[in-house]
């Protein structure tokens, strides 16, 4: 059970650290860019929000397989090979959990305008300084919600998990499948536990994400 | 507006005239562990034709379907992959006693989408050459207890134990093979029945216990007359033969 637990902070953690690293040049990108085909890579990002998690996991599955054309290329060159592996999971799950990143850091950046960058820019700080040093700490609680929504996300995977985890202890077996294995076994007092714990620990998650935010409003104001 | 008013009325009124329809042909739902799911496809439909009655069929895993059931899934007739859970129901009062009967005994093959993969003696699972494995969940599908069952005795088990991925049915654990996202799968030997493709191996029967596949009268479909005449058609030479040609054996 701990096993299961430990894969899945493990899994939305790695998740959400890709997405950060990913997702804050793509939602600055998308928040200051004026081209016309903007829009298009805006509802790419967007698409997993609606898409059903089969849809995903049976692309996914394709893509990935040994036998399709990048499957194939990554186990002749690498020797990875992504479906049933930890490393699919981490794979799916950037793509899963992608808008619910994107989306708040972009709001959060296009919040600040671009007055404050022109300022700077006037004291002579050059690009990369004025977004390192008035961009990212304005938009602060973007990166916040952000990394929360991804997160939470990514523990609440399962559609998609189903399809290219393979339920391998240790290694693809995460805590949404480990608590559909149980129900499904009528194990229900470890489902119960598991259960139990994911509905505390989400509440408290989003619980402690709004009192930091209306802490940092207030210190804003 | 009022076309449009118009086109809703008329399309509720085709709904209830196609609901009032299905209503008087009697219907029977039933629950077939995702093994059978061709051979199932294949009676219903001559069933459907022959007797006038329609049938609903729902695919999934021994285990969940046993606990859909015991919950009050819906359910008229119960086509298991196992002996035990069907037993347990008629234990629980949630199936007829008496209607409980072998429809069909499994057997288990190991499959592999590249046709070079497998010999007729199993060579590439028993020298350890496969990377990885697929079996359906132990825990919920009985293929899946067997295909333990059958890799303990050939004592390899614990070789293979930490690079099995488990099909949430035997049919995902099939799908995982087909798509060459694993090399190779234990699966029932009616999924590739009527497929040449790929390489197989029928594992001895002697390695595991044998899949004695029962059906059960559900105690929702106790009175049912289509449910009723559905278990007598599954006896029938003509079911037994389409049973028999998707590769399991009679009792």
């Amino acid at each position: 059970m701990t096993e299961a637990i430990l894969l899945t902070l493990k899994l939305a953690g790695l998740t959400t650290l890709i997405l950060l690293l990913v997702g804050t040049p793509l939602a600055w990108w998308l928040a200051r860019n004026r081209t016309w085909w903007k829009e298009i890579i805006n509802a790419l990002v967007a698409l997993p929000l609606v898409l059903p998690p089969t849809v995903l996991g049976f692309y996914l599955l394709l893509v990935m397989s040994p036998q399709s054309a990048l499957g194939g290329f990554l186990k002749q060159t690498f020797g990875i090979t992504l479906p049933f592996t930890f490393e699919g999971l981490v794979v799916g799950s950037v793509i899963y959990s992608l808008p619910f990143v994107v989306q708040p850091i972009r709001n959060a950046f296009e919040a600040i305008g671009s007055a404050p960058m022109e300022v700077a820019a006037t004291l002579r700080a050059s690009p990369l300084d004025r977004f390192l040093t008035v961009a990212l700490p304005l938009a602060r609680p973007g990166f916040l919600s952000g990394a929360v929504l991804g997160f939470a996300h990514t523990v609440g995977e399962f559609g998609v998990v189903l399809m290219i985890g393979g339920n391998l202890p240790g290694e693809t077996k995460v805590l949404s499948i480990a608590i559909y294995d149980h129900v499904e076994s009528l194990e229900w007092s470890q489902a119960h536990i598991l259960s139990g714990g994911m509905l505390a620990g989400s509440f408290l998650l989003i619980f402690a994400m709004m009192l930091i935010e209306k802490r940092w409003g207030r210190l804003h104001r | 507006m009022n076309r449009f008013l118009r086109s809703i009325t008329t399309a509720t009124a085709l709904c209830l005239l196609t609901l009032n329809g299905q209503v008087q042909a009697a219907e029977v739902k039933a629950a077939v562990a995702a093994n059978f799911t061709a051979a199932a496809k294949e009676i219903t439909t001559e069933f459907e034709r022959q007797s006038g009655h329609s049938v609903s069929l729902s695919f999934a895993s021994t285990g969940k379907l046993y606990t859909q059931i015991v919950n009050g899934a819906p359910f008229d007739i119960f086509l298991s992959a196992d002996s035990s859970r069907p037993q347990l129901l008629v234990e629980k009062g949630d199936a007829v006693p008496d209607s409980l009967f072998t429809y069909a005994v499994g057997q288990l093959v190991l499959w592999s989408a590249d046709p070079a993969l497998i010999d007729s003696e199993g060579r590439a699972l028993k020298e350890k050459k496969l990377e990885r494995l697929a079996i359906a969940n132990p825990k919920t599908a009985p293929y899946g207890a067997a295909a333990i069952e059958a890799l303990e005795a050939l004592g390899v088990w614990s070789d293979y134990e930490s690079t099995t991925v488990r099909g949430d049915s035997i049919a995902q654990t099939y799908q995982m093979a087909y798509t060459g996202a694993v090399p190779a799968a234990l699966v029932a030997r009616a999924q590739i029945a009527l497929d040449s493709s790929g390489s197989s191996w029928l594992i001895p029967a002697e390695l595991y216990s044998p899949i004695r596949q029962q059906a059960v009268l559900l105690a929702k479909g106790a009175d049912n007359e289509a449910a009723k005449a559905l278990i007598a058609y599954l006896k029938s030479d003509q079911a037994r033969t389409i049973i028999e040609r998707y590769g399991y054996g009679l009792e």
